[in-house]
């Protein structure tokens, strides 16, 4: 079954949050009940640094051998920073959802819905 | 529609298997990853259950002359021990399933022998179809989909990985096979040793063989290849790979690049109806009228291979776009593992399908940049 990571908030969409001590922004991935959902990720396509994203909204794509996913903002902002690292090797998302393959950070203004980790596992068959 | 299992679903299961719904069928999609299944057959080898394709039996002292009219290439022709890919199309000329037909050598009564083997989804049209159209010949039609299970071992170290169940004195029945052939071989598995029907036929685009089994052995000769892929060379893979496999050797699904709808010319498969084989062919008028036409070579639309010039992949039924028009569709797209690049099979407008002719696939809205190329993406180095 698939990891969810106990110290992390979740989206309905499956995009995880972490929060940085002592600061506005938090850092953005998809959980490994998605990525196992999706199979091995081979292009990911992140929102550029400076735009604004909005809780809810799509804002990028993450494509796989068999399909095509929207990724959504969980949460309002200005983007502040992408992982480059998975731009080039999106199998870093499939590897390590909550490490390395982290997707971007934005400085949040406002939250959408977000579950705990014990929520998001019950509601989609996740593993704390 | 109820769901079916095959003999190995628990096998599957204790592989740690994710499931899809497949014509019907509970299947392995992928035990790990899809990718690392795909390089294995290109590599090494992989392992595959394809019980859920159909096995219908024909034979009588008219099985030959039956299968001509049947289907659409000339069967009687085939040599015994040899195998044909075919169509089965209705009178329209629309295809009803592709499928391989096996020539197996005649009994001792001279009742010629020959196994058909449709598509999941269409095994039991196909063994009604020809049920019905035998009718007047002396033929008995037998399906054995039910009770018979399928196993594939596919990719360059197949032969090698096959040898291991094979007794010393008969491995020059496996070596000395031929592609689209196929021999009753002993295989030991389980304790025992038992006469299975192996062919060398595949949909990977690598060298590989195929193994009938009846049910109550499946799962004994799976564990035994399994024990084998314990040491790294053969891997289990599932129908994900499958799909990207056959993609790249440019292979049709149906479903995806052949329909009822569709058109044999059209599809490419031209070659394999046999227009001039002696006596009527269920689709024959139909088909000479077709081909008469000029469909798929200078009318309608004609299934192509695109190469992506980005990175982004192009999906089933997206339109493929000429200067902003739509011109075709794609059935089937993916990242190619092997190519590193995108590609897809399309039905495109026939004006536009010489190799080189610059495309778009519209990915949601955004033209993406494809070239048609020749197909196989990807051939095998022999």
């Amino acid at each position: 079954m698939a990891k969810v990571a106990p110290e992390l908030q979740y989206s309905d969409e499956h995009e995880w949050v972490a929060r940085d001590a002592g600061s506005n922004v938090v850092s953005i991935g998809i959980s490994a009940v998605a990525t196992d959902a999706l199979g091995d990720i081979v292009y990911v396509d992140l929102p550029e640094v400076g735009s604004a994203v909005t809780a809810g909204e799509t804002c990028g794509e993450v494509e796989s051998t068999k399909s095509v996913s929207d990724l959504y903002a969980p949460v309002t902002g200005e983007v502040t920073e992408i992982n480059d690292a998975v731009v080039s090797d999106p199998a870093l998302i499939n590897s390590d959802p909550y490490g390395a393959g982290w997707l971007f950070k934005v400085a949040a203004e406002s939250e959408g819905p977000l579950l705990s980790a014990q929520e998001y596992a019950s509601k989609n068959g996740g593993e704390l | 529609m109820t769901e079916n299992y095959t003999a190995l679903y628990e096998e599957h299961k204790k592989l740690g298997a994710s499931f899809t719904d497949f014509g019907g069928w509970q299947m392995p999609l992928k035990y790990s990853s899809e990718l690392a299944e795909h390089h294995a057959v290109r590599k090494s080898a992989g392992l595959f259950d394809l019980s859920h394709m159909g096995e219908v039996w024909v034979t009588g002292p008219d099985a030959a002359a039956f299968l001509d009219y049947a289907l659409v290439g000339k069967i009687s022709a085939m040599a015994v021990g040899k195998a044909k890919y075919s169509l089965i199309c209705n009178g329209d000329g629309g295809i009803i399933d592709d499928l391989i037909t096996y020539r197996r050598p005649a009994t001792a009564d001279n009742t010629d022998k020959f196994l058909v083997v449709p598509n999941a989804g269409n095994a039991k049209v196909v063994a009604a179809e020809l049920a019905e159209r035998a009718a007047n010949f002396d033929v008995t039609v037998t399906d054995v989909s039910a009770e018979t299970s399928l196993i594939a071992v596919q990719g360059p170290k197949a032969q090698e990985i096959l040898l291991r169940l094979v007794p010393a004195a008969q491995h020059a029945l496996v070596t000395e096979l031929k592609y689209y052939a196929a021999v009753e071989v002993p295989l030991m598995f389980g304790g025992t040793s038992q006469d299975l029907l192996l062919a060398r036929t595949g949909y990977t685009g690598e060298d590989g063989f195929e193994i009938f089994v009846a049910n109550d052995g499946a799962a004994a000769l799976w564990q035994a290849l399994v024990a084998i892929a314990e040491d790294g060379e053969l891997t289990p893979a599932g129908l994900a790979s499958r799909d990207s496999l056959r993609l790249e050797a440019g292979m049709p699904l149906y479903g995806n690049e052949l329909s009822l709808q569709g058109d044999p010319f059209a599809a490419g498969l031209g070659p394999v109806v046999a227009l001039s084989k002696e006596g009527d062919f269920v689709g024959k008028a139909a088909l000479a009228a077709r081909k008469e036409a000029g469909a798929g070579a200078t009318t309608g639309r004609k299934l192509v291979g695109l190469k992506g010039l980005g990175r982004r992949a192009g999906r089933g039924h997206y339109p493929v776009l000429k200067d902003g028009h739509v011109v075709g569709e794609v059935t089937s797209g993916q990242p190619s593992p092997t190519l590193g690049y995108p590609v897809a099979l399309a039905y495109v407008d026939v004006e536009f399908t010489e190799p080189g002719t610059a495309l778009d696939i519209d990915l949601r809205g955004k033209a993406e940049p494809f070239e048609v190329v020749a197909l196989p993406f990807y051939k095998r180095q022999k």
